[in-house]
């Protein structure tokens, strides 16, 4: 059990990575990019691409996708997240929904039906582990992704509480206009946010193309995985979404010990749980649930 | 000489004749049959269905503000129940809306919970329920898991008398749909609905009683989708609950209703009949046509937000089946002529509906 227990914390790790992205985004710019998960599985079929046909392999081929998502992510925020915002809260949710339908179609009409794997090209280390006390075997990618979403984390907090940039973010996220009269580029904060952002979708889409296996179709499922550990972990900080991620995968782990499909419907169930226990406790404002305190330094 | 009054228009010259048109069109459509192939008489009641999942799509975002991307639930469940009712040993026929009544009621305590939710947040929440619930659907036995069932009671009807009935019940499920949003949006519930639309703050500040009319709006709209879901099933027998439940079908909903007008009600029949055409015609072409339908629904809501009928409606004033009120004001009553305002004197004020 303790097995699991461990197993599931660092499953945590991955979720927490694909979930920063969505409540980052929805925190400075409150949108919900309803294309995160598709977002993350074409950084993963990039990747691929890069390995099986030019022989990069993935962890160098990071170096290319990364900056690329940021720059999707510049030209997303420009081209269509600011312009439907424009249109009322609405219309975010039916871009967004409808690129990430052309992403995932896209995606198929290229790569076909098949599932992929990036596990292939990062040699042993999709399998090789270290042995814990206890007869614990953890898997060393398990360990990277978990290591690679704390410093993400970490960096993001710091990067937001203590540069000029990360602070005009916070301003803006704050009161768009009183940051434009104090002299803030709300559209270059934004823009920078939402390259933050993509770089951050683009690495889960890495390890989710490492751990696991993808398909054009599997973006749904990750914007799910992101969005209820984004919304367990709730209001606070940025931790606050590792610990959802955390709670996500060791309701999986649970749901999956007591029936064997059990794995996906354990995280559904302790999400709405969670959300029944913060709608019904807490009044919430409209801020919303995914929207995570940026202001204090702590 | 008495000063003349502002006019309170409920329709237009053409919202009336258009009136006798749908009578006269739906009378035609329900003859049709007779003249019809096998094979357009199943198309027609597909389009009666993308009628009804449109209009109900419509009906909650359009005019409630609830953008939802999970509404397949609703979809997966009525064809479920009906299933489920008929291997009970209910008529096949019956159980076809005695799931769609199944489904509006467990849409109730779903929106005591959602509608605590706000925008993307709504949008996302619905979709995992609709994911929970397909996983849920799966673990029952009868349906086998991805294998999925058929609904065979309904095999003992011969093939051309169930094809004729089917599309008659899709036209009549249509219609009355129709007519029951029609009939909400037209009557005082319409009133609160718009000013929901136009500002929720706004319109709670003035007493509308916001969550309890989104509540029916929800409501109404799982029951009709719930009545989509069951006449698919009895349209193609077969009940796969990755058909049923995939998020396709709300994709298709938001296309119909982005490309025809959001929030007016003659859009959305708009844009099911644009969905149909375009369907008949590039649907062969798998995943470009998906492709194609995707790219669509983002052009539109960044470019034509409103819609093909929003924007003749707003350009040239249309009125086709008039659910609000329009206000006709004297220019200046006193001054020149007097008497009744000729029609170039009278500014019509832009009615929001």
């Amino acid at each position: 059990m303790s097995n699991q227990i461990v197993q599931g914390i660092l499953l945590g790790g991955y979720y927490a990575l694909i979930a920063c992205g969505l409540s980052f985004m929805f925190s400075v710019m409150r949108i919900i990019n309803l294309a995160h998960g598709s977002l993350a599985v074409l950084s993963a079929f990039a990747l691929w691409l890069l390995a099986s046909r030019f022989h990069i392999p993935p962890f160098l081929g990071l170096l290319i996708v990364l900056p690329l998502m940021a720059v999707i992510g510049g030209a997303l925020q420009r081209f269509l997240l600011e312009r439907s915002a424009r249109g009322g809260a609405l219309l975010p949710i039916l871009t967004t929904f409808g690129l990430a339908i052309v992403i995932d179609n896209v995606l198929f009409e290229q790569f076909g039906a098949n599932t992929r794997s990036l596990a292939p090209f990062i040699g042993s280390l999709s399998y090789d582990s270290w042995e814990w006390p206890g007869s614990i075997y953890v898997g060393k990618l398990a360990v990277i992704i978990f290591i690679t979403a704390v410093v993400l984390l970490g960096g993001l907090q710091l990067f937001l509480t203590r540069t000029g940039l990360g602070r005009s973010i916070r301003a803006t996220s704050e009161d768009p206009d009183t940051a434009g009269l104090v002299g803030v580029d709300a559209q270059r904060a934004n823009a920078v946010a939402a390259a933050i952002a993509m770089v951050t979708v683009g690495l889960a889409g890495a390890f989710l193309g490492m751990r696991a296996t993808f398909d054009p179709y599997a973006g749904a499922t990750q914007l799910l995985f992101a969005f209820e550990a984004a919304v367990i972990g709730g209001a606070g900080s940025l931790w606050g979404t590792l610990v959802g991620g955390i709670v996500l995968a060791l309701a999986q782990t649970l749901g999956a010990k007591i029936h064997p499909q059990g794995f996906l419907i354990g995280g559904h169930v302790a999400f709405l749980i969670v959300l029944f226990i913060r709608l019904y406790t807490s009044g919430l404002g409209l801020r919303g649930l995914l929207r995570f305190s940026t202001g204090k330094v702590s | 000489m008495s000063a003349a009054s502002p006019v309170i228009e409920r329709g237009t010259a053409a919202s009336r004749i258009a009136g006798f048109g749908v009578a006269i069109i739906i009378l035609l459509l329900a003859v049709a049959p007779q003249f019809l192939s096998a094979g357009a008489v199943d198309r027609m009641t597909a389009l009666f269905i993308y009628v009804i999942l449109a209009a109900m799509w419509n009906a909650l975002a359009g005019f409630g503000g609830l953008v939802s991307v999970g509404q397949q639930v609703f979809f997966g469940l009525g064809a479920y129940f009906a299933i489920r009712l008929a291997n009970a040993g209910l008529n096949p026929f019956v159980s076809l809306f005695a799931s769609a009544v199944i489904v509006g009621a467990v849409s109730w305590p779903i929106s005591l919970f959602m509608l605590r939710l706000k925008n993307g947040e709504f949008a996302i929440g619905m979709w995992v329920i609709a994911a929970l619930t397909h996983l849920l659907v799966n673990l029952d036995r009868l349906i086998q898991g991805e294998t999925g069932t058929s609904l065979i009671s309904l095999n003992v009807y011969d093939a051309s008398t169930r094809r004729v009935a089917i599309y008659w019940l899709a036209l009549a499920s249509m219609t009355a749909l129709l007519a029951i949003l029609f009939g909400l949006l037209r009557g005082s519930t319409g009133a609160a609905i718009r000013a929901i639309r136009d500002n929720e703050d706004a319109a709670a500040s003035i007493g509308v009683r916001v969550t309890g009319t989104k509540r029916l709006l929800f409501v109404l709209a799982a029951f009709g989708i719930g009545v989509a879901g069951a006449l698919w099933l009895a349209t193609s027998i077969t009940f796969q609950p990755k058909t049923y439940f995939s998020v396709q079908w709300t994709a298709y909903m938001i296309f119909m209703v982005l490309v025809g007008g959001i929030g007016t009600f003659e859009g959305a029949i708009l844009g099911a009949l644009l969905f149909f055409i375009i369907e008949t015609w590039f649907g062969g072409t798998g995943v470009w046509y998906l492709i194609g339908l995707g790219a669509t629904a983002l052009i539109f809501s960044l470019l034509l937000p409103r819609g093909l009928w929003g924007t003749l409606e707003e350009r040239f004033g249309w009125r086709l089946l008039s659910v609000g009120y329009r206000v006709r004001l004297p220019v200046n009553a006193s001054d020149t002529t007097g008497g009744t305002p000729s029609p170039a004197q009278v500014t019509t004020s832009r009615e929001k509906a």
